[in-house]
């Protein structure tokens, strides 16, 4: 088994889902759950909500905002488990249809 | 070339993506597998004159480069476990059943969905075909460094993503088929109508894509489609010769030698169309192509084309691929049968501004209902954009005719 990071993209920064989104979501994640692809999953804030935080010479130096301006955004993730790509784009596909948005599906390294 | 150096051509043609799918199940690692299998060649070309050619060269192979890998994990043993989980190829999703062949799952793993086309176009020509990295690069006019990575970036998403080394789920498998085809399709496309300056046809690249989609027919013996891309690939292989004058211009194909048709390869294709005519199975997309050009291999002369039913297929691919380009090639046709008129309506307005397919076809059409002014602005649109150079000759002349003509 592999992890993969689902992330969901949108191009309204901090956008939220619809109640019918929200209801299609709650019944993908039952079934990921119901099926052993469950770890983890969660919507992000705003953009404008993170601090990027620099330590590597020392003193921590914290900044307001995001570290990239673009113009689509990570609003939230999911992480997965499948054997392999096939399973994880099949799950991936379930999670973009209920959100109703695109998703960008990455491997975990297991190493 | 000795007996033994004809013998490694054959089975370097015939066995390479046997070797090479049989090694990666076994190893586990599709690079392993391709590095391996290539030495275990060289050393045929060392051994086989001397020693003479084995009975089963395939067989001889497959051991003598897995010898070779099994050798190279010995090396690296002190990491060997690790290393060993970060090189595993994952098995199918599904059985083979039937089906059974590695060189199957080995196409199916070079053209995954995941990777960019042209990453799949190349793995597929490296992989399955046998082909070395210079010829690919020099075939799609790339530099030979840029190749190799694009090979080595694709080999490596393979592993990262874990992309499967076997057949897709069941109901992928249309979808996954399709994928397949599309890849030798483009192969085709490339070795038939080459973009940039190079050679007008490449045969070598054709000649590739055909022996690629007989194997394919062959490990999938009950799709249509496959069958129907074969047939289309035929037969337009057949009219290679006659494609390109000895001026190196296109020759259009209602002006084409038919005398210089490759009879058989008309035959093969003739009989695969048939063939499926007669499965009563409703046409795919290359079926269909396939079916229009059993039509016009049909006509000895090309004022025999039986234009209606051209008309009625591409009706019928319309319904399968509404694309503005099927539409264009339809009325390429329609012109031939209710005249240029009703053709230009059809053409104007599709949304094929940058396609010089358009604005060439627009210019023939204007030029044979002598609207000769608008015909030379539509054949300067075609010419000022990119394509084959032997169309671009064909296409000059066409417009220096026009000149002449309102002289």
């Amino acid at each position: 088994m592999a992890q993969y990071v689902m992330s969901v993209l949108d191009d309204v920064a901090g956008g939220r889902a619809t109640p019918e989104e929200a209801a299609a979501i709650d019944v993908f994640n039952e079934e990921l759950q119901a099926k052993g692809h469950w770890v983890f999953a969660g919507g992000l804030a705003a953009p404008s909500a993170a601090t990027v935080v620099d330590a590597r010479d020392g003193e921590p130096v914290f900044t307001d905002g995001p570290y990239l301006e673009s113009k689509e955004h990570i609003i939230g993730f999911w992480i997965i488990e499948a054997p392999h790509l096939d399973a994880a784009l099949r799950l991936a596909a379930g999670g973009s249809k209920s959100c109703n948005r695109r998703i960008e599906l990455r491997p975990v390294l297991s190493e | 070339m000795t007996g033994a150096g004809e013998a490694i051509t054959r089975v370097h043609r015939e066995e390479w993506a046997r070797v090479v799918a049989a090694l990666a199940r076994r190893l586990g690692d599709l690079d392993v597998a391709e590095e391996v299998a290539a030495e275990a060649f060289a050393i045929a070309v060392e051994r086989w004159p001397v020693d003479g050619v084995p009975p089963n060269p395939g067989a001889w192979l497959t051991t003598t480069a897995y010898r070779r890998a099994v050798d190279r994990l010995r090396r690296e043993a002190k990491r060997e476990d690790k290393h060993r989980e970060a090189m595993m190829l994952f098995s199918a999703p599904e059985p083979l059943g039937a089906i059974d062949d590695d060189r199957l799952r080995l196409i199916f793993t070079c053209c995954h969905p995941a990777l960019a086309m042209e990453a799949r176009i190349a793995l597929t020509l490296r992989m399955v075909g046998g082909l070395g990295v210079p010829e690919i690069a020099r075939a799609f006019l790339v530099e030979e460094a840029a190749m190799s990575r694009r090979i080595t970036r694709a080999k490596a998403k393979i592993k990262d993503a874990r992309i499967p080394y076997g057949v897709p789920y069941r109901e992928d498998l249309p979808a996954r088929v399709a994928g397949v085809l599309a890849v030798l399709y483009l192969i085709f496309n490339e070795g038939y109508l080459t973009s940039g300056d190079g050679a007008a046809v490449r045969g070598d690249l054709t000649a590739e894509a055909i022996r690629l989609t007989r194997l394919v027919g062959v490990l999938l013996p009950g799709d249509g489609e496959v069958a129907g891309l074969l047939a289309l690939m035929v037969l337009t292989e057949a009219r290679r010769a006659a494609r390109v004058s000895a001026g190196g211009e296109l020759v259009p194909l209602m002006e084409q030698d038919r005398d210089a048709w490759d009879r058989s390869l008309i035959a093969e294709g003739h009989a695969l169309v048939r063939a499926r005519l007669a499965s009563g199975q409703a046409p795919g997309r290359y079926q269909i192509l396939a079916a229009i050009n059993a039509v016009h291999t049909d006509a000895g002369d090309s004022r025999d084309t039986d234009w209606s039913q051209v008309v009625a297929l591409y009706d019928q691919l319309v319904r399968v691929d509404p694309s503005p380009i099927v539409r264009l090639n339809r009325a390429i046709a329609v012109a031939e049968l209710d005249g240029p008129q009703v053709a230009l309506a059809e053409v104007d307005g599709l949304p094929l501004d940058g396609y010089r397919a358009f604005h060439a076809t627009r210019a023939d059409l204007l030029r044979r209902l002598g609207r000769d002014d608008e015909a030379r602005a539509a054949y300067d649109r075609a010419i000022a954009l990119p394509g084959n150079a032997a169309e671009t000759a064909h296409l000059i002349r066409a417009a220096r005719g026009l000149v002449r003509r309102s002289r």
